[in-house]
């Protein structure tokens, strides 16, 4: 055992520490029906499904719950309007 | 063909997520294509020990009731692109698990994957025979002590009888996973020895886990062992295992215990920071 692998060794529990601090802090908000990013990605696709069609398949989220910063990422497949309809246009 | 095996026990806390986590990423390492699903419904780990748990955004019971599609839930590791996860809900009870939904969901992972790796929740009940109830083999996780042993051959009796193959009248290939070995504690003969629990149990020995803080350590960093430290002997038995279960032959090495000096005893006794 090199004296890297005692120093490294020691990072672990403050990794854990964090890891969870963060996870409980949001699963906390999840249960207490309070979660922020489970109310936008609903309202969010709920917008988008009252102005077009969108097929489930044709959406991927991705979600990165971090602290201060949680990222959310809504990928929509959105079905090419008819030129007529195009905005500006009508 | 795909493989669907279950990772069980019976008992709690004796390595069944840390050894689906290893068994999943050893395999991937070696080049196949893996899932690893987690059915502890309402006690989701596995994402944790993965290091998902920041990117769960749908799971297995969302799948199971048709809210998400399957590639919807699949998480990719980071670290390896030929590994997944399907992570369990935490909201919902064990109840949601209906027995056409795991079927189907099963059904579509073996057109994906070549290995379907699914952790068992500890005890007897609905998350436990669903996730036992489409495999193909078994990895049972047992400690060399009498209540693992004991819940071990419970779980055995429930694998014969509970499961798909069994109600077809075909045998379940069962492995036996000893873990948490204590070299050291089995020498002074604190322990049940190897040679005991496979005599008791009667099936295969998979491999034999070392106890290590380095197991620890990998559960703490979100890292399965065979990725966060490929070297120590706990992941190394834990790649030597996953060869096995592709089939190819090779000699279980039985840890010995290592004559700790002063100093050794002085890091070794270290509570794992």
């Amino acid at each position: 055992m090199s004296l890297l692998t005692i120093f490294r060794r020691r990072d672990s529990a403050p990794v854990a520490r964090e890891r969870l601090q963060v996870l409980l802090a949001h699963e906390r908000a999840v249960v207490g029906g309070s979660d922020l990013i489970s109310v936008l990605q609903e309202e969010i696709l709920a917008v988008i499904a009252r102005h077009v069609h969108v097929e489930r398949d044709n959406v991927q989220i991705k979600l990165d719950r971090g602290d201060p910063i949680s990222t959310l990422e809504i990928d929509v497949e959105v079905p090419s309007m008819l030129r007529g309809a195009v905005f500006g246009r009508g | 063909m795909a493989q669907v095996v279950v990772v069980t026990s019976g008992k709690g806390g004796v390595g069944k997520t840390t050894s689906t986590a290893a068994l999943g990423a050893a395999l991937a390492q070696g080049g196949e294509n893996v899932v690893v699903v987690d059915f502890d419904v309402g006690l989701r780990n596995l994402d944790l020990v993965m290091g998902a748990e920041r990117r769960v955004v749908f799971d297995l019971i969302n799948v199971v009731q048709g809210d998400a599609k399957l590639p919807q839930a699949l998480i990719r590791d980071k670290r390896l692109e030929n590994l997944s996860l399907l992570p369990a809900s935490q909201t919902r009870d064990k109840e949601a698990l209906t027995p056409e939904g795991v079927e189907r969901v099963i059904g579509e992972l073996r057109e994906k994957f070549d290995w379907i790796i699914c952790d068992s929740p500890a005890g007897i009940e609905r998350g436990a025979t669903m996730a036992m109830r489409h495999a193909d083999a078994a990895v049972v996780v047992t400690n060399a002590e009498v209540s693992s042993v004991r819940d071990s051959d419970r779980i055995i009796g429930l694998l014969d009888s509970k499961t798909e193959r069994a109600e077809r009248g075909q045998k379940m290939p069962k492995h036996l996973l000893l873990t948490r070995y204590d070299a050291a504690r089995a020498s002074r003969g604190e322990m049940l020895k190897t040679e005991d629990v496979l005599e008791i149990l009667s099936i295969p020995l998979l491999g034999i886990i070392p106890e290590s803080q380095e197991v620890l350590r990998a559960s703490n960093l979100g890292a399965p062992i065979t990725l966060s430290n490929p070297a120590s002997p706990a992941a190394r038995a834990y790649a030597e295992a996953a060869k096995r279960l592709k089939g190819e032959q090779i000699q279980v090495t039985i840890p010995v215990a290592q004559r700790t000096g002063f100093i050794g005893k002085l890091f070794g006794r270290r509570a794992v920071a």
